[in-house]
């Protein structure tokens, strides 16, 4: 199978570009390329990768400004055209500003930035972030935010929940949910969603930190193996 | 001149900070009486902050050169190689003054001006640390000290995403008016494209760059040399507020900018301003600066030149762009959307000319801003109490119950984890981050080699406040110490000296054998000092903090995968301890202060040889592949090293049993913090070969136990001491530092 070419986009104040640009190419062995947030075109790209960070400094609320960039008009295309597109941790944020996906991230229960290492357990498998997961396994990744705490009201969250778009909870290695195991106070321990169509999908805590021993874990590495697989089908 | 301008006189200079004297010498110099420009500059460039005035003689004396140097004290920051074309660029420096006044900010810009001296040396920085001290957190304010300063430090380096890989902080009564925050930043560059922040070619075009020009922070370097009283919190005008997004817009602008050859010099503008930055690069280069202030890029309406000359509003650099490469500058900021204004050009005249409204409202020597400015010798006076006496385990007695004793030591706040504290440190970022955190050292690597750079910061004050000689060697050993752990050589070190009042002749005697220890132990390591930071006049009401120098190390890794991390990896493994026995003392100990309340008493006695020996041996122990975890003792003795050796990273842990042996008393086994040990778990199989390197480095090693099971076991002289389930451990080791914080 060809490879396939990921976009990238760069806001200013995102600072994880290079690291999903390495896991991209070095560690999925895909063709990808940063794409500067004034881009209006996203021609030639088959995918496209929101990376982690701060974007236009998250002053307001975290991607709140990001959704104007003139990249989310190609991007929101994408996403229409059925084409993968998901969000890593400020990218997350960014997709639900756009209404790309759902809900809203509060300000963790802590009211603090947490950066650690948590678990986290596959709900489904129609995403592109989890193509390649089995149900109920679970997966070691880290997170860190500061407004990671998703939120949405009652009724909206009876009805993602029936349309089986959560991908991801925050739980224990087992896969019991526990509130220790909540890093930030995120309801019914959602760490990742999907949109209905399945392929645009986010999540909070960083594949891209997790690909090798030496950073700690390599749970990272099946997530990205999953949308390699997922843009390939 | 300008003729609108009133003319000072000595009222004015003993108010903006100078003595008669120093007022009677720029007169002298000069010629005639400075006008409020120039007597604002000369002021602030005359601070202690600035000048140096008192620590410049006596830091004269540190070994700075070696064949990795590339950069000397007198940057903005220190480099040194580190092979492959590379460079680390580094420093630590104070923001002890304004953290007090206003914590969030405070320590936000300390991480905001560190890093600006080091992106301004034209490396990308690549991790950060810090080094605290509070007071006790029983004390309300103290809790909210620290939770402001460490969400500033945390809010800031997340922003900018370079990742926080260590630091260390400390508690102590004198903290409680006096809090320290010394911000580390650390940045590679190729050896062959570090800028330095020189002017020396007249009609080079100086560029305002980034932030616009506001009234904060004006005076801040007077501010942070002068004692604080009980108005100190009425000085928050002179905290800066710090834009994170806006440095981190500035940072990749420059870097930008720094691949081509449009810039002759750069400078990060900090302490003093406009004035400082441009003082300074024109000096080191001979030249001289005409500097138009009507063309400064302001946010604010009617500033007077001298605020304008003063002010320290953040996230600004000054840049000296060789003529008719200007438009280049121009577009790549207009892409990031910042200020760039040319403001003045070089000269020749050797003369920081400044106008303002049209006019010319000042002109000083630049010389007379930096190289003049006056140098003391003050008088030093060791204290009466000096030397304190030994305090040994037998004079204290024994805890009834060592179980409660080991908790109670490593859930205090002095020991206890600092999780609660990184986890609010994004310490990931840049996928680099290979050794976390919580361990010796924080170490990255560099992708597309095989390097890594490890780093650490050290010092205690106790210790330094008893013996300061013996305080600095032992912060220079334990950051060495650390180092050697993973298995990394040190190549450069940087220090940011926290002291009181200098007119103190007390204050002068630590300052001097500080250095004076810290020398001892550089020189026996081989170490030079790249750069640093002096901050004194951290005293309130009269009252001064213990002298606390703070050391920064940088190793290499040749290949980062012999690192080697500090928590035990295999049932099985066994546990060796390297280096010297104990003895029986307790001075100036955790111990002595957990359990009696009490900071005096001597610190160990620095063994530099051993030292030497031990570090080499654990770094050959690394190279070889032999141990497979490794872990200094230094504050809490061995109980803390074995505790820490429990808990891994990725929240997994594994008990272990030790049995110590009787050639010195139970508490000073347990607790005692003699130098030169490291506590090191290798395979059974492997154990020959740790003795036969040990040998060969002439390090006393003995087996000392084994890894495994779900408790941590010490016997100590045949009695069955510390019997403890992992969980207890964790639950005091873990989430002590959280509870006191909390509370």
């Amino acid at each position: 199978m060809a490879r396939r070419r990921f976009a990238i986009p760069v806001f200013p104040g995102t600072n994880c570009e290079e690291d999903v640009l390495h896991a991209l190419r070095a560690v999925a062995g895909q063709e990808a390329e940063l794409v500067w947030h004034q881009e209006r075109s996203l021609a030639g790209f088959d995918a496209a990768v929101i990376p982690g960070g701060f974007a236009h400094g998250d002053y307001l609320r975290a991607g709140a400004l990001a959704r104007f960039s003139p990249v989310m008009e190609p991007l929101a295309a994408m996403a229409e055209s059925g084409r993968l597109v998901v969000g890593i941790c400020n990218g997350f944020q960014i997709l639900q500003e756009a209404g790309l996906l759902p809900g809203a991230m509060q300000r963790n229960r802590s009211l603090a930035y947490v950066c650690r290492d948590v678990w986290v357990r596959t709900e489904e498998t129609g995403s592109p972030f989890t193509a390649a997961l089995t149900p109920g396994e679970t997966i070691r990744l880290p997170v860190g935010h500061a407004e990671g705490n998703f939120h949405l009201p009652d009724r909206d969250l009876e009805r993602l929940e029936a349309a089986g778009q959560v991908i991801f909870r925050y739980s224990e290695p087992d896969g019991s949910l526990t509130e220790a195991a909540n890093p930030n106070g995120s309801r019914h321990h959602i760490a990742g969603v999907r949109n209905r169509r399945g392929n645009v999908a986010a999540l909070m805590p960083h594949p891209d930190r997790a690909w090798e021993p030496a950073l700690g874990g390599t749970g990272g590495l099946r997530l990205f193996e999953s949308l390699v697989r997922w843009s390939e089908s | 001149m300008s003729g609108g301008e009133s003319v000072p006189g000595l009222e004015e200079a003993l108010a903006a900070g100078l003595t008669e004297a120093e007022y009677g010498e720029i007169r002298k110099r000069l010629g005639r009486t400075p006008n409020v420009n120039e007597l604002a500059m000369l002021s602030a460039m005359w601070s202690e902050h600035c000048s140096y005035k008192s620590s410049k003689r006596i830091l004269a004396g540190f070994p700075t050169e070696g064949p990795q140097v590339l950069q000397g004290p007198g940057e903005n920051a220190g480099a040194v190689a580190i092979g492959r074309g590379l460079a680390a660029v580094f420093k630590v420096e104070s923001h002890n003054h304004p953290t007090f006044i206003e914590p969030y900010q405070g320590a936000a810009t300390g991480v905001g001006g560190i890093l600006r001296d080091v992106f301004t040396m034209g490396a990308r920085p690549v991790a950060l640390m810090n080094a605290l001290r509070f007071g006790p957190l029983d004390i309300p304010k103290n809790r909210a000290l620290l939770s402001g300063a460490v969400a500033g430090i945390a809010n800031y380096g997340n922003s900018m995403g370079i990742p926080t890989v260590g630091g260390e902080v400390a508690f102590e009564t004198c903290h409680s008016l006096n809090p320290l925050v010394n911000a580390f930043a650390l940045g590679v560059a190729p050896v062959d494209r570090i800028f330095l922040a020189r002017a020396d070619h007249p009609g080079d075009t100086v560029f305002c760059v980034g932030a616009k020009t506001g009234r904060d922070g004006i005076h801040g370097a007077s501010m942070a040399s002068a004692e604080f009283d009980e108005a100190a919190e009425a000085k928050l005008p002179t905290v800066q507020v710090g834009d994170p997004f806006l440095e981190k817009l500035l940072m990749e602008a420059c870097l930008e900018l720094m691949r081509g050859d449009a810039l002759a010099g750069v400078q990060d503008m900090g302490a003093a301003g406009l004035t400082c930055s441009s003082a300074e690069m024109a000096s080191r280069g001979g030249a001289g600066i005409l500097m138009d202030l009507d063309r400064v890029p302001q946010r604010e309406t009617g500033m007077a030149a001298w605020e304008l000359l003063l002010s320290e509003s953040q996230e600004r650099m000054l840049l000296v762009v060789r003529v008719g490469r200007e438009r280049e500058v121009e577009r790549v900021f207009e892409r990031w959307d910042l200020d760039a204004a040319a403001v003045g050009r070089i000269t020749g005249d050797g003369l920081l000319r400044v106008r303002h409204g049209g006019g010319e409202v000042g002109a000083v020597p630049c010389r007379l801003l930096t190289d003049e400015a006056p140098v003391y010798e003050r008088p030093r006076a060791a204290p009466e109490s000096f030397p304190e006496p030994e305090v040994r385990a037998g004079e204290l007695g024994e805890p009834a119950d060592w179980n409660r004793a080991v908790l109670r030591l490593v859930g205090s706040p002095g020991l206890a984890s600092r999780r609660h504290i990184y986890e609010q440190y994004d310490h990931m970022v840049r996928s680099d981050t290979i050794a976390r955190p919580g361990g010796d050292a924080g170490v990255v690597r560099i992708k597309g080699t095989p390097l890594g750079l490890a780093m650490t910061l050290d010092g205690n004050g106790r210790y330094s406040l008893r013996d300061p000689r013996r305080g600095g060697a032992l912060a220079v050993s334990e950051a060495c110490r650390n180092l050697a752990a993973v298995g990394a050589t040190p190549v450069g070190a940087t220090n940011c000296l926290n002291f009181g009042n200098p007119e103190k002749p007390e204050v002068m005697w630590q300052l001097a054998e500080s250095v004076r220890g810290m020398t001892e132990a550089l020189g026996a390591f081989g170490v030079p000092i790249t750069g640093g930071n002096v901050s004194l006049y951290n005293e309130t009401d009269g009252e001064g903090i213990f002298p606390t120098p703070v050391v920064g190390v940088v190793g290499v890794l040749d290949d980062v995968s012999t690192l080697v991390r500090q928590h035990f990896v295999e049932e099985g493994d066994l546990v060796f301890l390297l280096g010297p026995d104990a003895d029986d003392a307790l001075g100036a100990s955790e111990y002595l202060k957990v359990f009696h309340g009490r900071t005096d008493g001597r610190p160990p006695a620095p063994g530099l040889d051993a030292e030497l020996r031990l570090h080499a041996a654990l770094r050959s122990l690394a190279a070889a592949g032999i141990s497979r975890s490794a872990k200094d003792l230094s504050e809490g003795g061995l109980a803390q090293a074995a505790v820490e050796s429990l808990f891994a990273p990725d929240g997994s842990c594994i008990g272990a049993s030790l049995a110590l042996g009787d050639s010195v008393p139970a508490t000073t086994a347990l607790f005692g913090e003699a130098s030169a040990r490291a506590l090191v778990s290798v395979r059974p199989a492997r154990a020959d070969a740790l003795a036969a390197v040990a040998e060969r480095h002439r390090v006393p090693a003995r087996r000392v136990g084994r890894v495994g099971g779900e408790s941590l076991r010490i016997r100590v002289n045949g009695d069955e001491a510390v019997g403890l389930s992992l969980d207890r451990v964790a639950d005091s080791f873990l989430h002590g530092l959280a509870r006191a914080a909390r509370a």
